[in-house]
């Protein structure tokens, strides 16, 4: 029994079937990949499992609990982090303030009336912010406006922002798509290193193949709406499924 | 020498950041303490600053020094400190908080009839009224965002409006409005039959004011504004501290982007209706000080022009900082009550010493923007503000300091080059 149990979801838009009875297995603590064409429905998945779409039938269970009916935020806070494919930030606030607010958010919940203590005073808050910050090579960046950053820092700081939450899960939507080389590369070691310490289930969309393998310990390959396939990476690379949803596109 | 500069610039921030943290200052940083001063200093001494001009001189127009006029500048201050709250740090632009202001006048001219003409109770009764008030509208208006939530603060504060000038005359008093009478027996005070309750604070009357008569300077010190500017300081203060702390750090997420709020286990709504029922509050009070100085109210209070003053104040001030609101209220004050008197008798006056023909073409360039065409002027300027400095006054103030610094820094290079 996986941390997440994915059963029979479908989702229509119009006349569209998006989703095609949807079935996934996350086991906890183990990273777990999506691969598939675009408009294979990837992003639509990780959007039923956060709340914002409601699957038209079928089960998305989280921990023993099911997620659908809750809002956004109480999936959130039951510990399902997510990092969208276009960057979700606070542009108008700091670097730091962005990777506060989930620090906050964390240890208050989801309204708390803090409106006579200062942001200066939170120092608990404050370092366990720019501890993150380190964690992700933003440090430098703490005081800038996080709005005109570069959208590789975006992408980073976002992931940031998820981390520090210590979430259970934590999905990604193409967390390298608009990097750098080497901004791509940081991100792996980083993530590596999450899968290692075994505390983060993780189930990540991506289209580039070197981070699929070099991260993921199961793949699903979706195309049209449905799982083709579930397996480990060794069997996903060569399998002929894969090869026919991907014909034309990346080379598996 | 560049290696020196690099090095300074690269302390200096840190720094400032340790010194806005040791705080110590009634819990704010070193910058936020200063402006508070500034302000405490400006309001304090506001009957010397705003009568520069001897009286019965030529410019004596232009003085501002007057309890009434003084009175106002503060009281819509107050109201504009709140709505910044609401406005500047969630971008929830409500177009109805006239209707917030009215019931707290509405309840401190109540208490003030029935209860006492002390105006401490009433005033705290007013910002209860208006906190109940815009809990009710807040909670509805909420479920809307952007143009959809003005309209419905407008809808809401206009129905106010009609109610108390309509269905609910026995109550407001209708078109004539309420005013203390002689008929009036508040039972905490103990009025001899037939005399008027005064607006007091413990007996201290709020009308009482001290002339000061220094050469041909007339300074008024009225004890009304002084309890209206203690009143702002400490609303000030208030909004200092809701902009500093983590609230007042949600709120600024919330305007940001409430999609990533949502995702980070915060639930926007009610950070936003804490940051409007405040803002309401505010507004009460401003409202019940109106009544503590002026012991009458009527429905026109709410009309929604009232509302849309003090967006106007808000941006031409400039909307999210902090001492932005008060400048536009200020502002917009002035310019209603000083540049309105202005008639084409003074204009006359102003330009005698040019040869007829030309006086009156002169006078007639200008006339339009004075007197009664002083919305054109304000108009103008609100225009200007809106397109050159989106940041409103604030941000003009800004650049010029920036330009003075630069000019500064410009002329140490020369110097050490010189050297
Ligand atoms: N909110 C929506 N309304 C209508 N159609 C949508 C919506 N979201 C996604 N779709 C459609 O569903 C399909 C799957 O989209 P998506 O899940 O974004 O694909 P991808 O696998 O590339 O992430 C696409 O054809 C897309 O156009
Ligand atoms: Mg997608």
């Amino acid at each position: 029994m996986g941390i997440l149990e994915v059963k029979g979801v479908n989702k229509r838009f119009g006349g569209l079937q998006a989703l095609g009875d949807v079935n996934l297995s996350v086991a906890e603590n183990t990273c777990h990949a999506i691969i598939g064409p675009n408009g294979a429905g990837k992003s639509t998945l990780l959007n039923c499992l956060v709340g914002k779409l409601i699957p038209d039938s079928g089960s998305v269970m989280f921990d023993g609990q099911s997620v659908l009916g809750r809002k956004p935020h109480e999936i959130n806070q039951m510990g399902i982090s997510r990092v969208f494919q276009t960057p979700e930030i606070f542009a108008d606030l700091t670097v730091l303030e962005n990777v506060m607010i989930p620090c906050f958010a964390a240890r208050d919940g989801a309204f708390r009336m803090h409106a006579y203590e200062t942001v200066e005073a939170e120092a608990d808050i404050r370092d366990m912010a720019m501890t993150m910050l380190e964690d992700v090579n933003m440090a430098h960046k703490a005081e800038e406006h996080a709005g005109s950053m570069s959208r590789g820092d975006k992408r980073r700081l976002e992931m940031a922002m998820c981390l520090v939450q210590k979430p259970k899960l934590l999905l990604l939507d193409e967390p390298t798509a608009g990097m750098a080389r080497a901004d791509t590369n940081n991100t792996i070691e980083l993530l590596k290193s999450i899968r290692d310490r075994r505390t983060i289930t993780m189930c990540i969309i991506e289209h580039d193949m070197n981070v699929v393998f070099s991260l993921a310990e199961r793949i699903t390959v979706l195309a049209q709406g449905t799982p083709l396939v579930e397996d480990v990476p060794d069997k996903i690379k060569g399998h002929p499924k894969v090869r026919e949803a991907y014909l034309g596109e990346a080379q598996v | 020498m560049t290696d020196q500069t690099t090095q300074t610039g690269a302390i200096a921030p840190q720094a400032d950041r340790s010194r806005a943290a040791s705080g110590g200052f009634l819990g704010l940083g070193f910058r936020d303490f200063r402006l508070l001063m500034i302000v405490v200093a400006l309001t304090l001494l506001a009957p010397f600053l705003l009568n520069p001009f001897p009286e019965g001189s030529a410019m004596a127009q232009f003085n501002a020094g007057y309890p009434d006029l003084m009175q106002r500048f503060v009281i819509f201050g107050i109201f504009a400190i709140g709505f910044n709250i609401l406005f500047g740090l969630t971008g929830y632009l409500s177009f109805g908080h006239a209707a917030f202001l009215g019931v707290g006048s509405y309840a401190a001219i109540w208490m003030m009839k029935l209860v006492t003409t002390n105006i401490i109770p009433g005033i705290i009764a007013s910002i209860i009224f208006a906190a109940l008030f815009a809990v009710v509208v807040g909670f509805i208006s909420l479920r809307r965002s952007g143009i959809y939530f003005s309209i419905l603060t407008l809808a809401f504060a206009q129905m106010s409006y009609a109610l108390a000038y309509s269905v609910l005359t026995p109550i407001t008093g209708g078109e004539t409005g309420l005013q203390i009478k002689s008929t009036d027996r508040p039972f905490l005070d103990n009025l001899e039959p037939g005399q008027i309750g005064r607006a007091n604070l413990f007996g201290i009357d709020m009308r009482a004011s001290q002339i000061l008569e220094v050469g041909g300077w007339q300074f008024t010190f009225n004890v009304g504004y002084y309890v209206c500017a203690v009143v702002m300081i400490l609303a000030f203060y208030m909004a200092i501290r809701i902009f500093r702390s983590p609230f007042g750090m949600m709120l600024r997420a919330v305007k940001s982007n409430q999609q990533r709020m949502n995702y980070t286990g915060l639930s926007p709504k009610p950070y936003t209706l804490a940051a409007f029922v405040i803002s309401g509050m505010y507004a009460g009070l401003a409202g019940g000080l109106m009544v503590a100085m002026d012991t009458q109210v009527g429905p026109e209070r709410m009309f929604w022009t009232a509302s849309g003053e003090v967006v106007l104040m808000t941006i031409l001030g400039g909307a999210g900082t902090l001492i932005g609101p008060v400048l536009g209220a200020g502002f917009i004050k002035y310019f209603e009550n000083i540049v309105s008197k202005i008639n084409s008798d003074i204009l006359h006056g102003w330009f005698a010493f040019l040869p007829d023909g030309l006086e009156d073409f002169m006078v007639a360039i200008v006339y339009p923007f004075v007197g009664k065409g002083w919305h054109l002027t304000l108009g103008l300027m609100f225009m200007a503000v809106v397109i050159f400095l989106p940041g409103g006054l604030v941000e003009g103030g800004q650049r010029i300091a920036r330009l003075f610094r630069r000019r500064k820094a410009a002329d140490g290079a020369t110097k050490s080059a010189a050297e």
